[in-house]
């Protein structure tokens, strides 16, 4: 099938656009990356900084990831009900059933 | 509307160096700041005023320690001075987003001043001043990604489609001539040298020429020789373009004396 006028634009302008990059901050050292938003720019290094000046501008971090958005495979959200919802009635997967011995204290 | 009277310096050779070095940062700052809301991309106008307010804060800390010598506060330094007054290099009074400047130049001038200010404030750490070289201390975290950020659009551009490499050399032919002024000493500098306050200006090339000179043959630019013109902002004398600079600087406090948020 030949691809529509449409179609043919998208991708034109898509080449155009720089990608998307989905940028990742560690607060604190020992925590994890945590995923904060995204941006566009043209190649990893400038991804980078974007990234440290757009997302850590208030002290939000002393780490950053950048991933480029299309290296990341999702679960389709057509799949929720399939992939997500049989955990719904499976409450003795949670740990709340087991009694801490006073010894082990706060955790 | 009461319009203020202005401030007059007599600043000792000490002050004269710290006016001109918070003076460059201030004026810079400024310049930058026209670029809000017209960066070419949405990340890069935050980059921009990033970096405006750590010159904003370097300023700052100049502009307080140096006043404090000469009875005046940073603001009163700032706002209330007349053209004469200022120290700051030309280079950075001038048009930076209009007078058929565009965003070349703003890019070759932020990566130029960053190695400078960088190279300055590495050797002002050793300042016999203590407060100075706390002040250094904190600025030259800040002028190496400065240098690093620039350094990454001067060789984007300078390496990159026709017409951004033609802006980026026409960028370099209208920078360069502005570029003397901030390696060439006067007794300002000799004193400064002599009583361990900072490096004379002359000291600063060779650091910065080998910051700088990579990454120009990374953007495939020239260099161009070495002309007779000087510009002479830091004694005092400024362009054309710096009273307007001024103007809207200071527009505020000239018009609402001691006026604050």
């Amino acid at each position: 099938m030949t691809p529509s006028k449409t179609d043919q634009a998208n991708a034109q302008a898509q080449a155009r656009e720089w990608p998307l990059w989905e940028v990742f901050v560690r607060a604190k050292a020992g925590l994890d990356h945590k995923h904060c938003g995204s941006l566009h720019a043209p190649d990893p290094t400038m991804a980078l900084q974007m990234a440290r000046e757009v997302y850590t501008r208030r002290q939000e971090g002393v780490s950053v990831w950048v991933v480029r958005s299309d290296q990341i495979i999702a679960s389709d959200p057509a799949d929720k009900a399939m992939l997500f919802d049989p955990m719904e009635d499976k409450v003795y997967r949670h740990p709340t059933f087991y009694e801490l011995p006073p010894e082990v204290g706060h955790m | 509307m009461t319009a203020v009277a202005s401030i007059e310096i007599k600043a000792a050779p000490a002050q004269e160096y710290l006016l001109r070095i918070g003076d460059t940062c201030l004026i810079h700052a400024q310049r930058l700041a026209e670029w809000s809301g017209h960066a070419p991309i949405l990340e890069e106008d935050i980059a921009l005023t990033n970096l405006a307010l750590d010159l904003v804060g370097q300023a700052r800390a100049l502009l307080t320690h140096a006043g404090a010598a000469l009875g005046y506060d940073e603001d009163q330094l700032a706002f209330l001075r007349d053209e004469r007054d200022f120290r700051n290099a030309t280079l950075v009074e001038l048009p930076s987003r209009k007078g058929g400047r565009d965003f070349a130049d703003l890019a070759l001038r932020n990566f130029v001043l960053a190695a400078w200010l960088n190279v300055l404030w590495a050797k002002l750490e050793a300042s016999s001043d203590a407060e100075v070289a706390a002040i250094a201390g904190k600025a030259v975290k800040e002028a190496r990604y400065h240098v690093a950020h620039a350094a990454e659009w001067v060789v984007r551009l300078g390496d990159g489609t026709d017409e951004s490499a033609r802006r980026m050399a026409r960028a370099v032919e209208r920078t360069w001539p502005y570029l003397a002024e901030l390696f060439e000493d006067d007794a300002v500098d000799e004193a400064a040298e002599r009583a361990g306050l900072g490096p004379r200006r002359s000291a600063l090339r060779a650091d910065w020429a080998a910051l700088v000179e990579p990454v120009l043959a990374d953007a495939r630019l020239a260099v161009p020789e070495a002309g007779q013109f000087r510009s002479t902002g830091m004694r005092g004398v400024h362009s054309e373009h710096f009273g307007y600079v001024l103007a809207e600087m200071q527009v505020l406090q000239r018009s609402y004396p001691g006026g604050v948020w």
